[in-house]
C-alpha cells in the first residue's frame, strides 16, 4: 500500500491515498516545541524535521537494527511501541532491535515528549524511515540478484528471490546505503498482515523494573560518583540572609559545600551523609522572605482579578436566547505532578564538556538552558535522558538536572548524583496551575441548546526550558538569568483554552480565554493542562441542561454532536455500562457520563462511572468505571489501556483529593499527608477499557484523554446521587456533606 | 559496623549506625529495587521484609537491624529467573513508570506469606500504606491476585498453608 502523508496526516484505510492537514500552519508555539509551522520536507511525523533515513535506523553487518528516537521512555511504553512500529516494517524479529531514546548527541531533535504525541511525531517517522529502509534494502538485493525489486519477497530481516536466493540485511548493508533523505511516499504495511503493530506485546522495561534491574537515573552508579543535595530557599522570591557553612564543611564525608548567590548545595562521599549535610545547612542558613502569595481561601476570585490579555477564541451566532439557564464557577486548585520517585539527575563534567543524565522530557530544550545557565556553547553540554519515575508533565526534572550541573561544575572529573527530598519537589514543582472556569448556557423550549457562553482564566501552561530563567538553579545562582517570559499556547491545541471550544453543535457559543501572564504558583505543564477542568466545566453543565430539561443525559450529548466518531464512543462506553438499564441500588447511588476529545484533535474518549455515596460521610466510592476510547491505528492495545486505565485514577485523584495549599509566604502542601492523592481504599472496584479499533488509521493521541472525561463523570455522578453540583474542586467529602446540608 | 542477613546472605556494613537500611541497600550494597520516595514512611516505595513483616527501609535505622533477616525485590527472584511474585507483575504488565512497584510487591510478598488465602479486601486494606502517582491499582491488584492464587498450591504443599 502506498501512501503520501504530509506533516500532520490523517491516513486512510488500505490502499488509499490521503492528503490531510491536522494543524494550521501558523507560526505557534506548541507543546511539543516543535512541528509548528508549515511542513519543510512534505515528509510525515518528525521525518520532516529530521529526513536522513539513518538518523532513525541502523543496520549493522549481523542485520540487526537500532532505532533512534528524540522522545522519550517516560513510563508510557514508549520503547516498546515504537519497537513494534520499526520491527514491523522492517521485517526483523523483536529481538533484533535496540532502540536509542533521546540524547543530544546521538538522536534526532523531537522537542518534548509531551502533548501525547510521541506516537504522532516518532512513531509516524520511524514507520516511514523503517518502510523505505526496507525497500531500499529490497531494491540492492534487486539490484544485486539482477531481477526486478517486485519480484522479491522480504521476511525475518532476509530478501528472497523466487529461485530460492535469499540474502541477509546483514549482507545487503553497505556504507551510505541508508544516508539518504527520506521520500514522501512510503510502501507501509497494510494492517490486514500485521504481526507486531496493533498486538498487545509485553512492554520491554518491565522485566527489569520489577526485579530490582538499573531501571531508572537513580539507579546509575558510576565509578567515583558522589551524593548531593540542594537546599532550596523556604518561599519562592527568599533571599539569602545569612549562611555557616563551616559546620557542614567540617562533617565527615562531606566534600563540598556550594553557594552561588540563593543556590546552595552539598556534595558527599555517600547519600546519607548528603542529607545530613543539606539538613545542617538548612538549620544554619537564614533567609528573608516576603509575603506575595494570593489568598489561597479564595484562590478562584484572585485569579479572576489578575491582568488577563483576552482573547475570543470562538464566536457563533448571537446570544440572548430565552430558555432554561445554568450557570456555574468551575475551580481548581494548583495541583502538583507528585511523581513518586522525587526529580534526580547525574552529572559530570570534564575536559570542558558538560554531560548530564536526565530524565527531562525534552534533551535539547534542557541542554540549551543548562549552557545558557552556565554560559558555556551548547555544544559542549549534552544531556542523554535516562528514565525517572513518571512524570505527567513539566515536574522537577529539569530543576534537578540544573542543580546536578551546578554542582558537577565544583568538582571536576567526578560523576555527581542530586536527588530533590521530597519536600523539595512537593513545595518547588512547576504545578498543574490553578484555573477558573465561569460558564453560562440555556436549552430553548425545543430541548435544545441555545446558548452558550465559556470564559476561562489561566497563567501559562508552557515554562519547560529553553530560556535559562525555567530552571531553579538559573533563577538562584548569583549572576541569575531573568525570569522566563509567560508563554500562551495558541488554539487549536491551546493551553489554559485547551478543550474550550465545545465540540458540540451550538449554535450561539462564545468562548473567551483569559491568559495571565502574571504567574502567582509556579507553574507549567501538567496532564492534558486545560483540558481536565474544560471538558470538567462543559460536560458538567451539559448534563444540568440534561437534567433540568428532562433528557437523558447520554441522549442528549448524542443530540448535540454530528462527528461519528465522537458518536461511536459515547454509545460504546453507553452501551458496555448498561446506561439505559441503569438502576440505582440504593438512594446514595450515582451515575455520571463525560465526553472528550483531547485538545479537540486527538483520541476520542468517553467514560461512564458509578458511585456511591453515603449521606453521613460524604465519601466518594467508585465502583463502576466503563471507558471507551479511539486513538486511530492502535500500535499496542494493552499499551493504550494501560495509559487509559491509569488515566481515569490519576483524573479520579485530582478531582476528589488534590490541592496544593499555601499562606502567604509559602507553599505548605509539602508532603503526603498535607497532600493527599488517591489511596487504595478509594481505588474504583472495576474499570473496564474498550477500544474502538480503526485499522489503518492514523494514530492520535491518547495519553491524556481520560482525564477531563473522567473528572466530569466523577462531578456528573455527585450530582446525581446527591441532586447538587457542586463547583469548586477538588470535590471532598467536607464540601460534598456540606452542599448535602445545605 | 552492623551485620545484616540480606536475601540469606550475611553482610557487614559500613554506615553508621543511624543510617536509615534505604540508603545502605542501595548505596552500600548496590541494591536497586528499594527506592526514594518520601523519607517519611508516607508512600511505601522503600519497602522491604524484615522477620516476615514489611517495613519502610527509609525509617528504619540499620542499628536496630543488627542480625535480622531482610528481604529485598532482588530477594524473590532475577531478571532471568524471575519469582512467581514477579512473574504475575509481568504477566499482568502491571507497571507504568514501575518506581511504586517493587515497594507494593514486597508488601504483597508478606501478606501473602502470612496468609497464602489472603481475599481480594485483605489485600487492598494490606496496600493503603503504598501510593501510586501513575494509576496502575488495578493491575497492581490482579497481579497480587494472580501471585496469590499461582503460589497458594505450594505453600501448602509445604505445609505452610492454612
Ligand atoms: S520512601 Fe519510605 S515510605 Fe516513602
Ligand atoms: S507505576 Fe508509576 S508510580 Fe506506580
Amino acid at each position: 500500500m502506498t501512501q503520501t502523508i504530509s506533516r500532520r496526516s490523517a491516513l486512510a484505510g488500505a490502499g488509499a491515498l490521503i492528503v490531510a492537514l491536522r494543524l494550521s500552519g501558523t507560526h505557534a508555539q506548541t507543546e511539543t516545541g516543535t512541528g509548528s509551522g508549515p511542513s519543510k520536507h512534505g515528509l510525515p511525523g518528525s521525518l520532516d524535521d529530521t529526513p536522513r533515513i539513518d538518523a532513525w535506523i541502523r543496520i549493522d553487518a549481523s542485520g540487526a537494527a537500532s532505532i533512534l528516537t528524540g522522545k522519550a521512555e517516560l513510563g508510557q511504553g514508549l520503547k516498546t511501541a515504537l519497537l513494534q512500529v520499526a520491527a514491523e516494517e522492517l521485517k526483523l524479529p523483536l529481538g533484533r532491535l535496540s532502540l536509542v531514546t533521546a540524547d543530544t548527541a546521538r538522536t534526532p531533535n523531537e522537542g518534548y515528549t509531551a502533548a501525547s504525541h510521541s506516537i504522532q511525531d516518532s512513531g509516524t517517522a520511524i514507520r516511514h524511515a523503517a518502510a523505505q529502509a526496507r525497500e531500499l534494502l529490497k531494491d540492492e538485493a534487486a539490484r544485486r540478484f539482477g531481477v526486478p525489486a517486485n519480484a522479491l519477497q522480504v521476511r525475518n530481516g532476509q530478501v528472497f528471490g523466487v529461485d530460492g536466493k535469499r540474502i541477509s540485511y546483514g549482507e545487503l548493508v553497505r556504507d551510505q546505503l541508508l544516508s539518504v533523505d527520506a521520500t514522501p511516499t512510503s510502501r507501509l504495511t497494510s494492517p490486514a498482515d500485521f504481526t507486531v503493530m496493533s498486538q498487545p506485546v509485553p512492554r520491554v522495561d518491565i522485566p527489569a523494573k520489577v526485579t530490582g534491574g538499573v531501571a531508572y537515573v537513580q539507579d546509575m552508579r558510576p565509578d567515583g560518583m558522589l551524593h548531593a543535595r540542594v537546599v532550596r530557599p523556604p518561599s519562592y522570591g527568599a533571599t539569602l540572609r545569612d549562611c555557616d557553612t563551616s559546620p557542614v564543611e567540617k562533617m565527615r564525608g562531606v566534600v563540598k559545600v556550594i553557594r552561588d548567590g540563593n543556590f546552595l548545595g552539598v556534595i558527599a562521599e555517600r547519600e546519607w551523609t548528603a542529607v545530613q549535610a543539606m539538613r545542617t545547612l538548612a538549620a544554619t542558613t537564614t533567609w528573608i522572605e516576603r509575603q506575595e502569595l494570593p489568598d489561597e481561601v479564595d484562590l478562584p476570585a484572585a485569579l479572576m482579578n489578575l491582568p488577563s490579555r483576552d482573547t475570543t477564541i470562538h464566536d457563533t451566532g448571537s446570544p440572548g436566547n430565552p430558555g432554561i439557564l445554568v450557570e456555574g464557577t468551575f475551580s481548581r486548585p494548583y495541583l502538583t505532578h507528585g511523581s513518586i520517585g522525587p526529580a534526580c539527575a547525574l552529572a559530570q563534567f570534564a575536559d570542558q564538556k558538560l554531560t548530564v543524565w536526565t530524565h527531562t522530557q525534552g534533551v535539547f530544550f534542557l541542554r540549551d538552558a543548562i549552557a545558557g545557565m552556565l554560559r558555556m556553547p551548547a555544544e559542549n553540554v549534552r544531556c542523554v535522558h535516562a528514565e525517572g519515575a513518571g512524570c505527567y508533565g513539566h515536574n522537577g526534572a529539569d530543576d534537578a538536572a540544573a542543580d546536578a550541573a551546578m554542582l558537577a561544575l565544583a568538582v571536576p572529573g567526578r560523576p555527581v548524583r542530586v536527588q530533590l527530598m521530597r519536600e523539595q519537589e512537593h513545595a518547588w514543582d512547576p504545578f498543574g496551575p490553578g484555573m477558573v472556569v465561569k460558564l453560562k448556557a440555556t436549552v430553548g423550549a425545543d430541548g435544545a441548546i441555545s446558548d452558550w457562553h465559556h470564559e476561562v482564566w489561566s497563567q501559562s501552561h508552557m515554562m519547560r526550558p529553553g530560556p535559562p530563567g525555567t530552571l531553579i538553579a538559573a533563577r538562584l545562582k548569583s549572576d541569575a538569568a531573568p525570569p522566563a517570559p509567560p508563554v500562551a499556547l495558541a488554539q487549536p491545541e491551546g493551553g489554559g483554552d485547551r478543550n474550550a471550544v465545545p465540540l458540540y453543535a451550538i449554535a450561539n457559543c462564545k468562548v473567551i480565554s483569559h491568559f495571565l501572564p502574571d504567574m502567582p504558583l509556579r507553574g507549567s505543564s501538567m496532564r492534558s493542562l486545560g483540558g481536565y477542568l474544560n471538558v470538567l466545566s462543559i460536560e458538567s453543565v451539559l448534563d444540568e441542561l440534561a437534567v433540568r430539561s428532562g433528557q437523558d443525559p447520554v441522549a442528549f450529548r448524542l443530540r448535540h454532536i454530528e462527528d461519528p466518531r465522537a458518536r461511536d464512543v459515547i454509545e460504546a462506553a453507553a452501551s458496555r455500562f448498561g446506561w439505559t438499564a441503569r438502576v440505582k441500588s440504593s438512594e446514595s447511588t450515582g451515575f455520571g457520563f463525560g465526553f472528550g476529545r483531547y485538545k479537540n484533535l486527538e483520541a476520542w474518549c468517553a467514560v461512564a462511572v458509578e458511585i456511591e455515596i453515603p449521606r453521613l460521610s460524604g465519601v466518594v466510592g467508585i465502583r463502576r468505571v466503563v471507558a471507551a476510547v479511539d486513538t486511530g491505528q492502535i500500535v499496542n492495545p494493552d499499551g493504550v489501556r494501560n495509559q487509559i486505565e491509569g488515566g481515569i485514577l490519576q483524573a479520579a485523584s485530582w478531582t476528589l483529593f488534590e490541592r496544593v495549599t499555601f499562606d502567604r509566604t509559602r507553599v505548605t502542601s509539602v508532603d503526603w499527608s498535607a497532600y493527599p492523592i488517591m489511596r487504595f481504599d478509594s481505588v474504583p472496584e472495576s474499570v473496564e477499557v474498550h477500544l474502538v479499533d480503526r485499522p489503518g488509521d492514523a494514530f492520535y493521541g491518547v495519553a491524556e484523554a481520560a482525564q477531563g472525561p473522567t473528572g466530569a463523570a466523577l462531578a456528573n455522578a455527585i450530582r446525581d446521587a446527591t441532586g447538587v453540583r457542586l463547583h469548586q474542586l477538588p470535590l471532598t467529602p467536607a464540601r460534598i456533606r456540606k452542599a448535602i446540608a445545605r | 559496623m552492623t551485620t545484616l542477613i540480606i536475601n540469606g546472605e550475611s553482610r557487614s556494613v559500613e554506615a553508621s549506625p543511624d543510617t536509615p537500611l534505604l540508603y545502605v541497600l542501595r548505596d552500600e550494597l548496590g541494591l536497586n529495587a528499594a527506592k526514594y520516595g518520601c523519607g517519611l514512611g508516607q508512600c511505601g516505595a522503600c519497602t522491604v521484609i524484615v522477620d516476615g513483616k514489611a517495613v519502610f527501609s527509609c525509617v528504619t535505622p540499620v542499628t536496630v537491624l543488627e542480625g535480622r533477616a531482610v528481604t529485598t525485590l532482588e530477594g524473590l527472584g532475577s531478571h532471568d529467573a524471575p519469582g512467581p511474585m514477579q512473574l504475575a507483575f509481568i504477566a499482568e504488565q502491571a507497571a507504568q513508570c514501575g518506581y511504586c512497584i517493587p515497594g507494593m510487591m514486597m508488601r504483597a510478598q508478606a501478606l501473602l506469606n502470612r496468609d497464602p488465602h489472603a481475599t481480594d479486601e485483605a489485600i487492598r486494606a494490606e496496600l493503603q500504606p503504598h501510593l501510586c502517582r501513575c494509576g496502575t491499582h488495578m493491575r497492581i491488584l490482579r497481579a497480587i491476585r494472580r501471585a496469590a492464587d499461582e503460589m497458594r498450591p505450594k505453600a501448602e504443599e509445604a505445609g505452610t498453608g492454612r
